[in-house]
């Protein structure tokens, strides 16, 4: 790989930043909360031991950047019904494991085999091209802006081609609209926000810049690498000391400043925006993508079975609402690790890998559990 | 003249002609073991003495043949390594067969020549086998149970009693080489990883380096499905102690490293088939290591971590200095997209 | 909420390419970035470019630190540092 770009990942780079930032901290003297809104930001800050060594001078708190935490229960009922229909299904790998009221795609992979694990949507499409049979192929799609384009892709190669075989099941959500509820939340006590630099690769940093406005507090478009995630508190630290109001992007050579047209082009192409629940946040304006009229055909909803699909609330003591807003921990929640867990979750944030929960339960369930 | 068939069939696992023709044709010249016979329902081995350590596993993975080996390999060397773990020198080998129905012989015809030689490299006799057909759609192609019994080394105390706060923890080699090539080897994967399974026999490392280490040498254990991180939380729990890891200190090959950043994966948690970690004294870390050093199957001997006082934990020290537990972990490690 | 990784692209066939992510070499669609060219960068996200990566920016942030952190850590920024990844 090209020498600058592993920089990024240069341990003896990181150390010395680190220590830096360790001073900056200290330098402004009080304790500070920032909030990682990408789960793959959650993943990143803990895997790297960074959430840990900060420690206390600065707070990473999660937020709602979870696509599958973030999906309503009947969404999950329906996906897994999908899944039980004479079809192949095809789904990413981080919806296996999340129970619904019933089952699991796990569960329905073990009773019919015919539940495929992918890694690229395309691969949906080169299934149902190897089925002369006429098979139908459902891909159950989950996933923010970051992924919206590379569906779109595969729905717009199968038009192309006539293809009656592929359905699409849209759970696509969109971040930037929920981060705008999320801020409007008057209890919302942040120093700072990590902007999902992957998202914005495709949004731009200008979409970003309304929080600033709205929220009054520094954010910045931070990369996934450990120097990004170094260089990203850096900035937010800056900020604050000076206390300045912006919104920075720190992933320069992934995010421009309009993002990337073409991408958003492929999207609306093919999907086009809708109101949708997101567990946590309640109704989110323009918050979900749905599949245009000319794509209908698409559509696999029309074969989800016309069962009850349930609506389980989580247990009463589940703090996943407030976790997802940040404005608590896991280990703030009582059924953590002690009841909840990733084979036995009460709430969301513990069934998807990329959710808070499930996230401190592997790497941060000691600390979590005894403050 | 009855044209072969290229596929097993229901009538291969019947007992009569079919299955008889199935034993001589494929499975005894594979084995050329003077003990193993079709017409006997059990063959003397020898006497034995002293102590003698028995253990069995079966094996199921798919593809059946994966790039570094096969599921063939893999019955003689999971079986091989838990004796060898165990200290005991594998001696005599049993294998059981279950093959689906429409089965290429020409695949079970190689998997077997595979197993044989993977036994013979080592001195492991096949003293027994049975093979039963099931019908298509049942068995994934062909599943494997091998027993295997083998003779306590000397003067060997492996115990994770004896393991305490200050011991060192050894791999012999660069981890989720199997894990990440099994799982990038699944038909319709767009990407060719250049990466296969470790699939290796450890007994003759494990031999030379008891020899050597005499009791400096503690626990083993070979690290199989769920990678270092699930191998390394059985023994903390079981003794029980805290282990912690160095990150930096944990080989890992680079094609690995980079496919599981793309596929959301972590390292420690994929499987791995010619992988030992050894609990030493904590002055004879560096000795172990160098005696470990070119030794048939080891590839990367390191000391990865130590032992430390506590109930159960594993951690993992990063490169910046923090620390993250590694947790049992909850299911296969799935690629992802988030 | 998406892993996305750097891929260069080591030869291009209408909107389609094949990269190379250290050491693996696969398929990734390059239609939203139609301005891509073989020995570029690509972020790809499930198979799939969803921007070009900048050397250029990269450096850009790369030497913001230097800045930051003054001549002292000129080396550690910007000076000798690991190789390119090599066999494992």
């Amino acid at each position: 790989m090209k020498g600058v770009l592993t920089r990024f990942s240069d341990p003896d780079l990181g150390r010395s930043v680190l220590a830096e930032i360790q001073g900056k901290a200290e330098a402004i003297g009080r304790p500070l909360t920032f909030m990682e809104v990408c789960g793959t930001h959650t993943a990143a800050y803990s895997f790297t031991g960074l959430r840990d060594v900060l420690d206390d001078a600065v707070r990473l708190r999660s937020g709602p950047g979870c696509p599958v935490c973030v999906t309503p229960p009947g969404d999950i009922d329906r996906m897994i019904a999908l899944a039980g229909g004479d079809h192949i299904t095809c789904t990413f790998g981080d919806m296996m494991d999340v129970p619904g009221s019933g089952s699991s795609l796990r569960k329905e992979r073990a009773r019919s085999g015919r539940v495929r694990i992918i890694y690229s949507p395309d691969e949906a499409l080169q299934l149902a091209r190897g089925h002369h049979d006429g098979e139908t192929v459902v891909l159950l799609s989950v996933g923010f802006e970051t992924t919206a384009p590379a569906v779109s892709s595969v729905l717009r190669r199968a038009a192309a081609e006539d293809r009656t075989n592929l359905r699409v099941f849209s759970a696509h959500r969109l971040l930037l609209p929920a981060l705008r509820v999320l801020l409007c939340d008057p209890e919302v006590n942040l120093d700072g926000l990590i902007l999902p630099g992957h998202v914005a690769a495709v949004l731009g940093r200008a979409a970003f810049e309304f929080v600033g406005a709205e929220a009054g507090i520094p954010a910045v478009v931070a990369g996934f690498e450990v120097i990004d995630l170094l260089c990203a508190l850096d900035c937010l630290l800056d900020m604050v000391g000076r206390g300045e109001v912006a919104v920075k992007n720190r992933y320069g050579r992934a995010v421009r400043e309009m993002g990337n047209p073409a991408a958003r082009g492929v999207t609306s192409r093919v999907f086009e925006q809708c109101d949708v629940q997101w567990r946590g946040l309640g109704t989110v304006r323009g918050g979900g993508l749905r599949l245009r009229e000319e794509f209908a055909a698409f559509d696999a909803a029309p074969l989800v079975p016309d069962d009850e699909v349930g609506d389980a609330d989580p247990p009463e003591q589940c703090r996943c609402g407030d976790i997802l807003r940040g404005q608590a921990e896991p280990g703030d929640c009582r059924l953590f690790a002690r009841i909840c867990n990733p084979l036995r979750p009460s709430g969301p944030c513990m069934v998807s890998r990329e959710g808070a929960c499930s996230t401190y339960y592997r790497h941060h369930r000691e600390e979590s559990l005894h403050g | 003249m009855v044209e072969e068939p290229e596929l097993v069939e229901m009538a291969h696992g019947d007992g009569g002609r079919a299955t008889r023709e199935l034993i001589d044709g494929l499975f005894m010249p594979a084995f050329e073991e003077e003990h193993l016979s079709a017409s006997d329902d059990a063959a003397p081995i020898a006497e034995l003495s002293g102590e003698w350590m028995v253990s069995t596993d079966t094996f199921v993975v798919s593809p059946s043949e994966f790039p570094g080996g096969d599921v063939g390999k893999l019955a003689v060397c999971g079986t091989v390594n838990d004796l060898a773990a165990c200290g005991a020198r594998p001696v005599f080998l049993t294998a059981g067969f279950v093959l689906e129905e429409g089965l290429s012989l020409q695949l079970l015809r190689r998997v077997v020549r595979s197993m044989a030689s993977t036994a013979s490299a080592d001195g492991v006799r096949l003293v027994a086998a049975d093979t039963k057909v099931v019908g298509r759609g049942s068995g994934d192609g062909v599943y494997i149970n091998t027993t295997g019994l083998g003779q306590t080394m000397p003067g060997v105390e492996l115990d994770a009693a004896r393991i305490v706060p200050g011991d060192r923890i050894i791999a012999t080699g660069y981890v989720g080489d199997h894990g990440m090539a099994v799982l990038t080897h699944r038909e319709g994967f767009p990407f060719s990883v250049p990466v296969t399974s470790d699939c290796a026999s450890l007994w003759p490392a494990v031999e030379t380096m008891l020899s050597d280490a005499g009791d400096a040498v503690k626990f083993m254990r070979d690290p199989t499905r769920g990678g270092i991180a699930t191998a390394l939380k059985e023994i903390a729990e079981q003794v029980p102690v805290d282990v912690i890891l160095k990150e930096e200190d944990i080989p890992v090959r680079d094609p690995v490293r980079s496919a599981a950043d793309m596929l959301g994966l972590d390292p420690l948690y994929l499987a791995n088939e010619g992988n030992l970690l050894i609990v030493v004294h904590e002055d004879a870390g560096e000795r172990v290591v160098s005696s470990l050093r070119s030794r048939r199957g080891v590839t990367a001997p390191r000391v990865i971590g130590e032992v430390v006082e506590g109930s159960g934990a594993v951690r993992a020290v990063t490169s910046l200095g923090g620390t993250r537990d590694l947790g049992l972990f909850a299911g296969d490690p799935l690629p992802r997209i988030c | 909420m998406c892993l996305a990784v750097p891929a260069e692209v080591i030869s291009l066939d209408q909107g389609v390419a094949r990269v190379n992510v250290g050491g693996s070499v696969g398929t990734c669609f390059v239609d939203a970035v139609p301005e891509v060219e073989v020995g570029d960068y690509v972020l790809m996200h499930a198979g799939y470019a969803i921007a070009i990566l900048s050397i250029s920016e990269a450096e850009e942030t790369l030497r913001l630190l230097k800045e930051a952190y003054g001549e002292g850590s000129s080396d550690a920024v910007l000076g000798s540092g690991p190789g390119p990844i090599g066999p494992g």
